[in-house]
């Protein structure tokens, strides 16, 4: 089996698990503050890890190139109330633009 | 929703393509077992009218509306599986049964960066806890059998939970979440088998129009509706900001486990 296959299985059982806990366990039961808290926020700081991971560190180097103007670009969209299609395409647009002028 | 068992083990390609007619015209294909409950739901439904709720009809266009906005993101994933040496076959396996949005994109990247499969797992599961409180929040309009439950929690991913918590009902919110999350179901695994397949087909494609981009800007896009409050845009800030601290140091994906105490700054201050 490949790596892949092997994280398919195991991170879709786990996944699966996370899903199911609250509809197949606990019902009507609600959770803790303090941990509802928590689970609150965890999304902000791993989604902001990815995008800044994503954009600038390669392996274990920082890299810069035209996908951080794109990256930029498409938080200027976002701040504008723009919706995701717009945002994506200005990234990839951005990008593009940028490689071929260089 | 999936009840009986020959639709419920039936997850890939095939699945997708009948819940994606279910979506296109939901009240054409009375035949295909994903719709009863989600009938029952819209028989129910009609009870609360005078409330002011988002109609099914309402729901169902929402649904469909993210789940067309979610396909530049599969298609994304496609791509990025096929640039991490993954086959299409394992890219649709990660949308069908993975079926999260950013933990495949973290799973998929960490395998990709040359990552072990427990590093790439530990991203997953960390981006994926908050399936747990969606779960919990869904959970009183997901009662029914077993067999129901343990088959409408695939779908609980942020958009479906998105769409059903619109709703006021338990039966309204049951109707939204199935919608939402059988549209995306459908469409996140047919553009990512378009994405893997496009992508394999001319690799720098990908470059040349800045498809690679798009990646780091999904994740952008589903974390700015949250930082317009101040607490969890101070988490968002020192997540990325311990990611990229340990980023030189750390394997690749411990980064993004390790931003994870970025909810550290979230702590009230009393």
């Amino acid at each position: 089996m490949s790596d892949a296959v092997v994280v398919i299985l195991v991170l879709g059982a786990l996944t699966y698990v996370l899903k199911a806990a609250g509809p197949v366990l606990l019902g009507n039961r609600a959770l803790p503050p303090r941990l509802a808290s928590v689970v609150d926020l965890l999304p902000a700081a791993l989604l902001a890890a990815l995008v800044a991971t994503s954009v600038l560190v390669d392996g274990r180097s920082f890299v810069v190139d035209a996908r951080l103007a794109g990256v930029v670009a498409a938080g200027v969209v976002l701040s504008r109330g723009g919706g995701f299609i717009p945002t994506v395409l200005t990234a990839a647009g951005v990008t593009a633009l940028l490689r071929l002028i260089v | 929703m999936c009840t009986s068992e020959p639709c419920q083990r039936e997850v890939g390609p095939g699945r997708s393509v009948r819940a994606a007619r279910f979506t296109a015209s939901s009240r054409a294909s009375r035949g295909a077992c994903s719709l009863r409950d989600v009938d029952t739901g819209g028989l129910a439904l009609d009870a609360g009218e005078e409330r002011g709720d988002p109609s099914p009809r309402e729901l169902r266009r929402r649904a469909a509306a993210i789940a067309v906005a979610l396909v530049p993101f599969g298609l994304a994933f496609g791509v990025l599986c096929v640039e991490a040496g993954l086959g299409w076959w394992e890219a649709v396996g990660f949308s069908a049964i993975v079926f999260t949005g950013s933990a495949q994109f973290a799973a998929v990247g960490v395998l990709g960066d040359g990552g072990t499969v427990a590093a790439a797992v530990g991203a997953g599961v960390l981006l994926n806890l908050r399936s747990l409180a969606f779960g919990l929040a869904m959970a009183p309009s997901l009662r029914g059998s077993l067999g129901f439950r343990l088959a409408a929690s695939q779908l609980m991913i942020d958009e479906a939970m998105a769409v059903g918590t619109a709703a006021r009902g338990t039966e309204r919110r049951r109707y939204g979440y199935l919608a939402g999350g059988l549209a995306v179901f459908a469409l996140w695994n047919l553009s990512t088998l378009a994405g893997a397949v496009l992508a394999a087909g001319a690799g720098d494609l990908v470059h040349t129009f800045g498809i690679d981009a798009t990646i780091p800007a999904s994740f952008l896009a589903l974390v700015w509706p949250r930082l317009r409050e101040r607490r969890q845009l101070r988490v968002a800030v020192a997540g990325g900001l311990i990611a990229l601290a340990v980023a030189p140091v750390a394997p690749p994906g411990v980064p993004i486990l390790l931003a994870g105490l970025g909810v550290l700054a979230g702590r009230r201050a009393r």
